[in-house]
Order: C-alpha cells, then sequence, then structure tokens
C-alpha cells in the first residue's frame, strides 16, 4: 500500500472507521490523513485498542485497594504481598485468532500476556488459561481442542513457566466462537516496577526483539468484528510466535531492569509499534520520532503502512537513559536479539514517523487516546430465567447413572490429556496445580515460606440465564476457591467475553454482568487490577453465552497453614459449611442428567459467601481440617467425588436437610464448602461455627472405597475414575 | 566443592540445578555461560539443564552441542569430569557424542508432564550408589522427545555393561528397553529425560532425587 492511496469513504469504511469518527480525525487534522495516518487512527479506535464500547461501564469496578501497587491503565495490575514483593498479573483474550488458527493463535496469546506482565518488571512464575470450546461432537472441535493445548503448552513449555491451572468448558454456544484466555502471574520487587510513561524530551527510543514482518496486520481489526462464513479467510492476520525468542527477551529484558537504564518500556501487542509508541508518548505526555528505516524488518520492501500495523511477536519498545545506550546494547547483544535504536522523544506532543527520509506521517497524539470514541450504547440487562423449584425438577431414577454420567460429561470430567501437556513444575516452586484437581494453583515464592494462591472460573450458564448474578458469582467462585486454599484473596484480573455490543440486549449482558461483578468485588474488598474485554464473539449472528472469565489472586502468608482437596483421611467427617437448599436452576444435573438448559441461577448472598469464607480461613489456620474442596459444579454429590478421586478414598453422604434427595445431592447452592474433618474436630467446628453465624451440618464420612449417597449411588471409586478420566482421551483419540 | 550449571539461549531449569546442587553441597554453584571456551578451574561436576536450549532448532540438542562451552566438556568428559544432563541436557550429551544413542519425538507425539515411575537398574553407579535401600524412585518428567533409541549393538552394550541406570515403569514416551537414564562407559557422565531437580523437597511431592546428588557429590 503506497501512500498515493486515495482515501475514499470505502477506505475509511474498510478501515472499521465510522462516518462520524472520521469527521473527527478531519478536524483533529485539519486536513485528510495518509493513509498511514488512517491506518493508525483506525486500529487506534478500534474496539480492541479503545475499549469505546466498555470503557464507560469498566470505570464503575473497584479498582483500590490498601495492596493495590497499580490498577487497570498499565500493561497489567499490581499488589503488595509484603517483604518488598510484588504480584504483576494480568489475564487477555485471544479468541479470534485462536479459532482461525488454534496453534498459533493460543500460542500467542500466551506469549503476549506474558509479556504483559514482565514489561512491568516481573518474572512470570505460573501461567493459568480458561478454555470454552464448542460442543464436543461438533466436528470442528476436537481440531480446536488439539491445536490450542499444544500451542498453550508449546509456548509455556519451551519459555520455561509452568502452566499450573485453568478451566475448560464446552457448549453449542461456542461453536463459532472459541475462548482461550490466558493469565500470567509474575514477581517482582515493589521498588522495581516499570511502567510505560515515556518522560523526558530528546531521550533514545530503543527497539529490541524479533524483526518486524507482514503477520497480523490488522489483527486488532480483526478482533473488533463478527465472524462469517470467510473468517478463515483471515488467517494470515494470524501472528507467528517464537517462544525462544521470548525466553531471551525475558532474561535481557530483566538483567536490563537491574540496572537503572530504563525510562519506560512497553510491549508490543495489539497493534505492535503504533500503540507501543502513542501509548508511551501519551503516558508521559510527549511526542515522539520515529525513523522507519531503522526498525529492524524481517521482509524487503515494507511499507510504513505495514511496519506501523504489523503484529509480529516477541518485541518491545524501550525509552532509554541517555547515556545508557551501550549498556543496553551489550545487554541484548549478549542474548542475541535484534535491537535498533529507532527515534527518539520530542516535545511536539507529535507522532512523527518518517521513512526513506520523507515524512509519511505526522499526527496530534493527544486525540488518538483521549478523542478515541466512548460510546454509550444503547443495553437493556435480560430479566433473570424464572426460577423452578427443585420439587419441580424430576427426580433420577437411577442415581448410579446419573453420578457416572455427570462424572464422565465435558465440563466435569478430568482434564488430565490437557494439563499433561504443560509443563507444571519448571521453577520448581509449584505446590499444587491442575494435578491434584483442586481449587487453586498454590506457587511458592521463591526462596521464601509464603506463596500466591490462583484461579480461573466462570459459569457462563449462570451469566446467561441472569448477567448479575451470574457477574456476582464468577467473581465470589474465585473468592472462594482461593479461600479453600488457605489464601488471603488480594485482587482479580478479568477477561470479559460477550457478542456484539451493537446489539441491546448483549450489550446489557455486559453492563449487568459488571454490576454483579463490581457489587462482589466491593462487598470482598477484592479489587479489579487488570483485565481485558473481547466482543464480538458472533458468528453469523449467533452470540458465545457471555463469559466473563475473572482471575483471582491470593496470599497464603505462611505456609505452614495451607490447605487442599488433598488430605481427607479414613475415619474423617465430612461437614459443608453453607446452606443447601436444593437449587437445581442452571444446574449441571438439569443440563446433563434432563438435558434442560433453564431456570434461575442460584443466587449469591455475599454477606454469607463472606462469613462462610473467613471461618473456613480461620479453620485453616487453625489446622482444623484436612482437606477442603469448594462446591460448585454438579453439586455436593461432584464435590464429594472429586474429594474421593482425588484422596482415593471412599466417601460416604447422609443427607443432612429436609430438600429433596436429588436436590440435596446435586443443587448449587452457593457460598458452599465441603471439609474433611477428624472426629474430634466435628463439635469444636459446628460450635463455632453456631456462633459466628456460619451454617455447617455434617453431611457424611470418609472411608471404604466406595463413592455413595445414603438411598442414591453405591459406586467402587473405579468405576467412577474410569469414567471421569476416559471422557477426554475417548474424544480426543 | 565446586560445581557448575551451564545456561544456554532458552535453558530453563538451569535454576532449578542450581537450587538442587546448593541444597545438596552447601555452596551455589557456578553458573557458565554458552559462549564460554573454558569451564572455570576446579570444577569437579557440572550440570547441564533441561529447557529447550536455542528453542529446539534443527533437533533437541543439536546446536547445544556445537556451543564452545561443550566442546571443553568433551575434553574435560574424556579425562574424567563428572556431567550430568537432564531432560533437555540429556539430548544435548546424546548430540555431543558423549552418550551412546539418541532422543526422538515421544510415541504419543505430545509433551507429557507427569510424576513418573522408575526402576533403578543398577544403584552401584556414581549417580546412584545411595540408592542402595530402595529399588524405585519417582521423578516428574516434562518433554515432547524423550523417546531414547539406540541400535541393537549399542543397546547390547550398554544393557551388558551396566551402562542402564534407570528405566520407566510405565514408558511415557517409547523409549526403547524402557530406559530412562543410561551413563557413558566411564561411568562419569550420566544423562536421564526424567527430572531428579524437581523431586527435592517435600512440598514438590517427594525428595527422591536428592539422593541421586548425593551419590554423584560423594563419589568425588
Amino acid at each position: 500500500m503506497s501512500k498515493k492511496v486515495k482515501i475514499t469513504p470505502e477506505v475509511v469504511a474498510e478501515h472499521g472507521l465510522s462516518e462520524e469518527e472520521y469527521e473527527v480525525i478531519l478536524d483533529r487534522l485539519g486536513r485528510e490523513p495518509n493513509i498511514n495516518e488512517l491506518g493508525i487512527f483506525s486500529v487506534m479506535w478500534s474496539e480492541h485498542c479503545s475499549y469505546k464500547s466498555s470503557r464507560r461501564h469498566l470505570s464503575k469496578f473497584l479498582t483500590k485497594g490498601d495492596r493495590v501497587i497499580q490498577g487497570p491503565g498499565e500493561n497489567a495490575g499490581v499488589i503488595d504481598i509484603d517483604d518488598g514483593d510484588a504480584i504483576i498479573f494480568k489475564m487477555e483474550s485471544h479468541n479470534h485468532p485462536s479459532y482461525i488458527e488454534p496453534y498459533q493463535g493460543a500460542a500467542t496469546g500466551v506469549g503476549g500476556i506474558m509479556r504483559d506482565v514482565f514489561t512491568m518488571g516481573a518474572r512470570p512464575i505460573a501461567l493459568m488459561n480458561a478454555l470454552r470450546f464448542g460442543e464436543h461432537s461438533h466436528w470442528k472441535t476436537k481440531q480446536l481442542v488439539n491445536g490450542v493445548v499444544a500451542g498453550i503448552g508449546g509456548y509455556g513449555n519451551c519459555v520455561g513457566v509452568p502452566t499450573v491451572g485453568g478451566e475448560t468448558n464446552f457448549h453449542k454456544g461456542y461453536n463459532g466462537n472459541i475462548l482461550v484466555n490466558a493469565m500470567c502471574v509474575g514477581l517482582a520487587r515493589t521498588d522495581k516496577v516499570f511502567y510505560s510513561a515515556a518522560k523526558g524530551v530528546g531521550n533514545p527510543i530503543f527497539y529490541v526483539g524479533s524483526k518486524t514482518g507482514r503477520d497480523g496486520i490488522h489483527g486488532a481489526t480483526m478482533a473488533s468484528a463478527e465472524f462469517d462464513d470467510n473468517s478463515e479467510e483471515k488467517r494470515p492476520t494470524v501472528q507467528v510466535g517464537d517462544p525462544f525468542t521470548e525466553k531471551l527477551l525475558i532474561e535481557a529484558c530483566l538483567e536490563l531492569m537491574e540496572t537503572d537504564a530504563i525510562i519506560a518500556i512497553q510491549d508490543m501487542g495489539a497493534a505492535g509499534l503504533t500503540s507501543s509508541s502513542i501509548e508511551m508518548a501519551d503516558k508521559g505526555g510527549v511526542g515522539v520520532l520515529i525513523n522507519l528505516d531503522d526498525v529492524p524488518q524481517r521482509e524487503e520492501g515494507m511499507t510504513p503502512y505495514e511496519m506501523m500495523l504489523s503484529e509480529s511477536q516477541e518485541r518491545m519498545l524501550m525509552v532509554i537513559k541517555p547515556g545508557k545506550e551501550k549498556l543496553a546494547y551489550e545487554i541484548f547483544e549478549k542474548w542475541e536479539l535484534d535491537v535498533a535504536l529507532i527515534g527518539k522523544t520530542t516535545d511536539t506532543g507529535r507522532l512523527v514517523l518518517k521513512h526513506k527520509k520523507k515524512k509519511v506521517c505526522d499526527i496530534p497524539i493527544a486525540p488518538l487516546a483521549d478523542d478515541a470514541p466512548n460510546l454509550n450504547r444503547p443495553y437493556k440487562v435480560p430479566k433473570s430465567l424464572p426460577i423452578i423449584n427443585s420439587s419441580d425438577i424430576h427426580e433420577t431414577q437411577d442415581y448410579n447413572d446419573a453420578l457416572l454420567r455427570i462424572m464422565g460429561s465435558p465440563d466435569i470430567c478430568s482434564k488430565r490429556w490437557i494439563w499433561e501437556q504443560y509443563d507444571r513444575h519448571v521453577m520448581t516452586d509449584t505446590l499444587d496445580s491442575s494435578q491434584s484437581g483442586g481449587d487453586a494453583a498454590i506457587i511458592r515464592i521463591h526462596n521464601k515460606n509464603k506463596a500466591v494462591a490462583i484461579t480461573t472460573d466462570c459459569t457462563p450458564r449462570y451469566v446467561q440465564a441472569d448477567p448479575y448474578q451470574g457477574g456476582k458469582q464468577c467473581v465470589a467462585e474465585t473468592w472462594r476457591n482461593l479461600t479453600c486454599v488457605g489464601a488471603d484473596p488480594i485482587a482479580i484480573t478479568d477477561c470479559l467475553n460477550f457478542g456484539n455490543p451493537e446489539r441491546e440486549d448483549i450489550m446489557g449482558q455486559f453492563v449487568g454482568a459488571i454490576e454483579g461483578m463490581n457489587e462482589a468485588c466491593r462487598a470482598f474488598d477484592y479489587p479489579v487490577v487488570s483485565g481485558n474485554v473481547s466482543l464480538y464473539n458472533e458468528t453469523n449472528g449467533v452470540a458465545i453465552p457471555p463469559t466473563p472469565a475473572v482471575g483471582g489472586v491470593g496470599l497464603i502468608p505462611d505456609l505452614e497453614y495451607f490447605s487442599s482437596i488433598s488430605g481427607a483421611k479414613e475415619g474423617d467427617t465430612l461437614i459443608m459449611i453453607g446452606e443447601t437448599n436444593g437449587w437445581l436452576g442452571s444446574s449441571i444435573y438439569l443440563r446433563e442428567i434432563l438435558r434442560r438448559e433453564d431456570g434461575a441461577p442460584p443466587p449469591v448472598d455475599l454477606d454469607v459467601e463472606k462469613i462462610n469464607g473467613d471461618y473456613i480461613r480461620k479453620l485453616i489456620r487453625n489446622k482444623r481440617v484436612n482437606a477442603v474442596h469448594d462446591c460448585s459444579d454438579g453439586g455436593m454429590a461432584i464435590a464429594a467425588c472429586e474429594l474421593a478421586l482425588t484422596n482415593n478414598i471412599g466417601v460416604h453422604l447422609q443427607r443432612s436437610s429436609g430438600c429433596p434427595l436429588h436436590a440435596w445431592l446435586f443443587g448449587e447452592d452457593q457460598a458452599r464448602y465441603l471439609i474433611s474433618v477428624e472426629k474430634n474436630s466435628v463439635n469444636p467446628i459446628l460450635t463455632t461455627a453456631e456462633d459466628r453465624g456460619v451454617k455447617a451440618y455434617i453431611v457424611g464420612k470418609v472411608g471404604g472405597m466406595n463413592i455413595k449417597a445414603e438411598g442414591a449411588f453405591d459406586l467402587p471409586i473405579s468405576t467412577v475414575r474410569e469414567k471421569h478420566e476416559n471422557f477426554l482421551p475417548e474424544l480426543m483419540s | 566443592m565446586r560445581t557448575a550449571v551451564i545456561t544456554f539461549p532458552a535453558s530453563n531449569c538451569d535454576r532449578d540445578a542450581a537450587v538442587a546442587l546448593r541444597k545438596v553441597t552447601g555452596v551455589k554453584p557456578v553458573m557458565v555461560w554458552h559462549r564460554d571456551t573454558e569451564l572455570p578451574k576446579d570444577i569437579e561436576f557440572v550440570i547441564i539443564p533441561g529447557g529447550f536450549s536455542y528453542g529446539d532448532y534443527l533437533r533437541c540438542g543439536a546446536m547445544a552441542s556445537r556451543s564452545p562451552i561443550v566442546a571443553d566438556l568433551v575434553k574435560k568428559a574424556k579425562k574424567g569430569l563428572a556431567i550430568a544432563g537432564f531432560c533437555n541436557g540429556f539430548q544435548v550429551l546424546t548430540e555431543a557424542g558423549l552418550l551412546p544413542g539418541a532422543l526422538m519425538r515421544n510415541k504419543g507425539l505430545k509433551f507429557v508432564c507427569r510424576p513418573e515411575k522408575l526402576e533403578i537398574i543398577n544403584n552401584t553407579s556414581r549417580y546412584t550408589a545411595k540408592y542402595n535401600d530402595q529399588s524405585e524412585v519417582i521423578y516428574p518428567v516434562a518433554h515432547h522427545d524423550g523417546n531414547y533409541y539406540a541400535n541393537k549393538e549399542t543397546l547390547n552394550k550398554i544393557e551388558g555393561q551396566g551402562q542402564v541406570i534407570f528405566r520407566y515403569k510405565d514408558n511415557p514416551n517409547g523409549s526403547v528397553n524402557d530406559i530412562a537414564g543410561i551413563c557413558n562407559e566411564g561411568g562419569n557422565v550420566f544423562g536421564m529425560m526424567p527430572h531428579p531437580e524437581r523431586a527435592i523437597d517435600p512440598m514438590h511431592g517427594g525428595t527422591d532425587g536428592i539422593k541421586l546428588f548425593k551419590s554423584i557429590i560423594e563419589s568425588i
């Protein structure tokens, strides 16, 4: 594309810009933009980069807290975990590319989120991922699962950061749009956190990492549009990852960060050189001059347009202190990375690009950020589906069969086939991971007696049935999962995956979910510190189920006191903390056994969540429990099964309440924890619970080699395990 | 006693190896850069760590085996220097010709990460002497290319001379004769795909790896 391209209304429309947006550009420039400038406005104002549909709603989130060092707005969120240590984390989507090219799409999703974290000075210490695929029987699903899992493993394993947990769901609502959400958690020193504001005039701008190629041009624009039948033709806009270069970049950047050479640093993610240079300049209140001839290029004859919009991976931009150039060169050359001085900061407040001695772009920076569209899209929050009384829901006549069907169903089955392809142990600080089937991964802080707990969660069927309750539930479940391992929940990151925001109902799901999430964040003092929004997850007008995935991080301050699903012993008593009313609306039982997807989801009472969770943490600190497991998908029966499988010991459930047996076993009432405790702890636990206003009931005991519930099911562990373990390998074989 | 860990571009278990050595010897090992042409003086034991040296491009371990520091290791191995390679390190050692055979893509074609039960075949070796009271260990594996292969002649030789040190109980990768770890004829160079350095702390779920490090350190 040469600079002679005439800017016609068609060209403007092809760039995804509306007529009104183009008018603003004309006004701010005082002239017609050239094609380079138009391309830059186009990506900066794309949904993906500008958050134009979501910005005003995201601003409602609780983002501050005692431990928050940096909330949303930087590459990732930063929290304080004492002793001068900081945790830097974020979750991000790579949905559109992963559907089109699963291996590279997922791999570069992992690479991108890691760069967001080490850009800020943190060594990545853990990766998580939240995956949603179409129906397991859909013709495309197997190929997508294969590619995505291999891509995540291929990237994370090579870079040497353990992939320690996540979740995987299957639903027909994702047949045309899978979700690949990757989360990275890094460790830094609180006094060595790096930001992106390019302060000072005349400072050198360095480009480091892979050469720029023609891959990924307009990837951000692709992520801001719906799919149709021809979407696979977009393959050339999917980037290609190189984890080897990423590993070298991590080591080189962290080595340079040990010195005082860096003023500002930013990775080149979506919209590559364009958004990184503009964000750095905008935050620092400076201008930028870049000489494109100095940009390391992979291909001959690249135009300014291509260079600015390329999304080639593994590239960083940094502003270096004058006089430290030599040091920077030495370190990058030691790690055999391409490095180039491509420009400097200026006092013009403008982005000026030169190419072959000509000025090919000259635009004011402030409007690119400040005047980015901030839409107030009309929305209508969908009403909750009607409440279904559990006694109106058919009771299974064959509990053994029902239990096995649920344990072997796509969402509940063992995900071993997936996580065995991820290196979970490298860095040797993984204390608990997907391997245990527990609620949260536990990663020790290197050389210290403390750890972080990490989890990702979302129950899309609840959000679909009632965005507000569903939104609350996503946040509450992460909080509960962190609590299960004895961690103090600190903060979350989120990845808000929705359909087309131009539709009132979709926008309503978005607004409703945020409202619910925010309410939970405030109730738990559990702020949002980073995140991303992925809209337009639609194909031919059919949207995905609303999926606000939440990644939670907590602190285990002393490794003397933590817990997990492991540790249940023969003779233990099972106690359910929290009330069981047998809520079956939008439950797994309803979907897997009765093939119904209806009913209001279980309500989340945040006050009850809080007192129950606080009590669980107290029990763990007092070493009163042998094992703890969150009671969620599939209810008490499934929680008990999972506990039995992990510990390889039987469980025997006995009904504790008056609700119908199937509702008691499979109801998904919230705020519940199944705990396995020594006999002599039972009375103290029940008594203290009562004093604190916490509902607690004896629901069974641990022992033998069968999984049974009085009057319902009775199966050998081996039978349940077989069903639980075989689903995925059989699907994927 | 002075020990060393080699770092190649994209070695990623170098820190883990260093942690293990420090734990067993009480002293931090020297971290040696791949471009160095010579080991520092008085190094008595070297670990080539796991990872993806040079991104596993060309063939796992192939490029690292041509690096300046490996040329020095080859020279010193012949004089009896103790060298262990875990995972990618094992691949480097076979590529460098210090150990017989080769590592191919896993039979299932997928990366596999899991705790693996190993049978100790030879507990009189310099790397396993401390395991006199046990015949099995559990070390995690995490690799994509751990399928050990050697031709019949070589196999007969290493099996006959006690060079096969570990075998998988439940072969995760298709290795011939279930071979998980071997040493050279001199017994000073050892390689295995599993990661003993990931089993040295009760919080790892097991400490079976410690005795391997103790064995070799005490043999020097």
